[in-house]
């Protein structure tokens, strides 16, 4: 964990509103697991005051990827950088996924912006285990397929794949794509990762949930990211306890 | 030119830089430590600890908003007990000055935790919290009442010899009273300032962006309001006056010891700049040098105002 001064290297537009940031930040490239997150300050004055979450998108040598939208003034800021720029950048904060153990599936399942952990998560699982991606998005400018492998694609106007949303396509075809030693990767909006928790439930299947939520710090001590136990009456912080749980860990 | 002396002292204890680091910003001292070197600063204050474990709000916690946040974390700790156990063997190995800030819902429960945290040779002192704005009982209820007020700090004091600190609301007319009350009741310093009672909406929904409705907004949007409860209290009664309300860089915490504060607290930078404490350290000591000062109390209420 460091706080390191990255040096943009690209800003690609992927889709009309996303961009992909590649950087260069060798520290924290060393040492980021998938689904671990950096906080990002945008900016070198006090405005935008606090620093922004993003997961680590991909990693590629000393270069780190980020995937984000602009939907803020931070953002905006991040969307406006130039190559050679420099970018304070607290990380790897928080939990990657967890996939040090005996599976033969993942079982990819992103909406929105969900899908920004999944080309690292990819990356490392490749050659391990067979993959396959679900992605969801409001219409064909929401999805991107970028570093992922095998994909099904549910968008909620049809305008690309499958018309519903990307747990009705999963429900529609979960005989063929979930057996025993399948785990569920998954992030998403919170409606998304309630949905998938239920399903994860009634079909008996592991299921790892990056979460997010609003937070100053990204490392424990502001306690602005609680998320509430399934096993004991306490919170959890999303940023050190998270942002990965497992399905059956919380209540969202 | 002599070494820079940095020391303060507030009451019997003496700190030796004015530099702390404010309740609630840095837990019990083990995240941030991983960022930055504890030991250099002049005083860790623990998130408050109350006699049972609080669970705390649920989310949303925080919201940021112009030049500040708003947050409503509603006191969320361990408890006395697993504060003692676990919390302050770590505490013990960074070498730091630890002040307890103690937070409670009744006289009783600030007099019992007080009494318990005295035996504690690691706690040097104590910041008692009479001002969270995000908690029903306790809180505001007390910091806005000058008999309260009265009551806890006297009924503390006779519980312990170490350093008292009341930590004052800048959500009342005139907080110079308060300070006045604290004094007299036998506290060492006051901190200046809380938060500020605020709230925020969605203009989408009509629904409040924190969960508890109001929250305490913090972070440079409030650095001009505490400067002047500073000024104020510096003006009007002699006690040691910490000064805590949007401190960003070394430039504020000169703005603040000009105004009247002994020492100050960084809060709000913490979380995103877990090394602002150690900066603002060498930027005291360079305007030291700069303004051909040997000793940073030459700068402390030095406020030159119209006559």
């Amino acid at each position: 964990m460091i706080n390191e001064k990255i040096i943009v290297q690209s800003l690609e537009k992927l889709q009309p509103n996303i961009y992909l940031m590649k950087a260069k930040a060798p520290v924290i490239a060393s040492q980021v697991k998938p689904s671990q997150f950096c906080n990002i300050k945008v900016s070198d004055n006090d405005f935008p005051l606090l620093r922004r979450p993003f997961s680590v998108c991909d990693v590629q040598g000393d270069s780190i990827f980020f995937m984000f939208d602009v939907h803020g003034e931070g953002t905006r800021i991040l969307s406006e950088k130039m190559i050679g720029d420099e970018i304070e950048v607290l990380g790897p904060l928080g939990n990657g996924f967890n996939y040090n153990k005996k599976f033969n599936k993942a079982l990819i399942i992103a909406g929105g912006l969900g899908v920004a952990p999944f080309p690292f998560l990819t990356k490392v699982l490749i050659d391990k285990v067979e993959i396959v991606s679900l992605i969801g998005g409001r219409n064909k400018n929401y999805v991107v397929k970028y570093g992922l492998k095998n994909v099904s694609v549910a968008t909620d106007d049809g305008s690309e794949g499958y018309k519903g949303t990307v747990l009705d396509l999963l429900e529609a075809n979960k005989e063929s794509l979930i057996d025993d030693g399948t785990i569920i990767f998954s992030c998403g909006p919170t409606p998304m990762l309630k949905a998938l928790q239920k399903f994860a439930e009634q079909n008996n299947v592991e299921c790892q949930l990056s979460t997010e939520c609003a937070m100053a710090c990204g490392f424990g001590i502001c306690q602005g990211c609680p998320v509430h136990s399934s096993t004991e009456d306490k919170y959890l912080l999303v940023c050190k306890d998270g942002p990965v749980f497992d399905s059956k860990e919380i209540v969202l | 030119m002599s070494e820079i002396d940095l020391q303060v002292k507030l009451g019997n204890l003496t700190l030796k830089n004015p530099v702390l680091l404010a309740s609630g910003t840095v837990g019990y001292g083990n995240e941030i430590s991983q960022f930055t070197d504890l030991s250099k600063i002049g005083a860790i204050i623990t998130k408050s600890v109350s006699l049972k474990p609080r669970k705390g709000n649920p989310p949303q916690r925080i919201v940021e908003t112009a030049s500040g946040m708003l947050n409503a974390i509603g006191l969320a700790n361990v408890g006395l007990e697993v504060f003692v156990k676990e919390k302050i063997p770590f505490l013990k190995e960074i070498q730091s000055t630890i002040i307890c800030n103690i937070a409670a819902s009744s006289i009783e429960e600030y007099v019992e935790c007080t009494k318990v945290l005295d035996h504690e040779d690691e706690i040097k002192g104590f910041e008692i919290n009479v001002s969270c704005p995000n908690v029903k009982e306790g809180g505001l209820e007390f910091g806005n009442n000058l008999t309260a007020v009265g009551k806890i700090t006297e009924k503390v004091r006779a519980v312990t010899n170490k350093p008292i600190i009341i930590k004052l609301s800048p959500n009342v007319a005139r907080i110079s009273e308060f300070a006045k009350v604290a004094k007299d009741e036998g506290a060492d310093a006051v901190s200046a300032i809380n938060t500020l009672v605020g709230t925020a909406f969605d203009i989408w929904t009509g629904k409040p962006k924190i969960y508890n409705v109001t929250g305490g907004l913090s972070g440079p949007a409030i650095k001009p309001v505490a400067l002047a409860k500073v000024l104020e209290i510096s003006r009007n009664v002699d006690i040691p006056i910490i000064g805590v309300g949007g401190i960003m860089n070394w430039k504020d915490a000169v703005e603040f010891m000009i105004a009247g504060a002994t020492a100050i607290q960084i809060g709000t930078v913490n979380f995103i700049n877990p090394q602002a404490g150690i900066e603002i350290i060498e930027g005291l000591k360079n305007y030291c040098k700069q303004k051909e000062i040997t000793s940073l109390a030459e700068i402390i209420a030095s406020y030159k105002l119209p006559s």
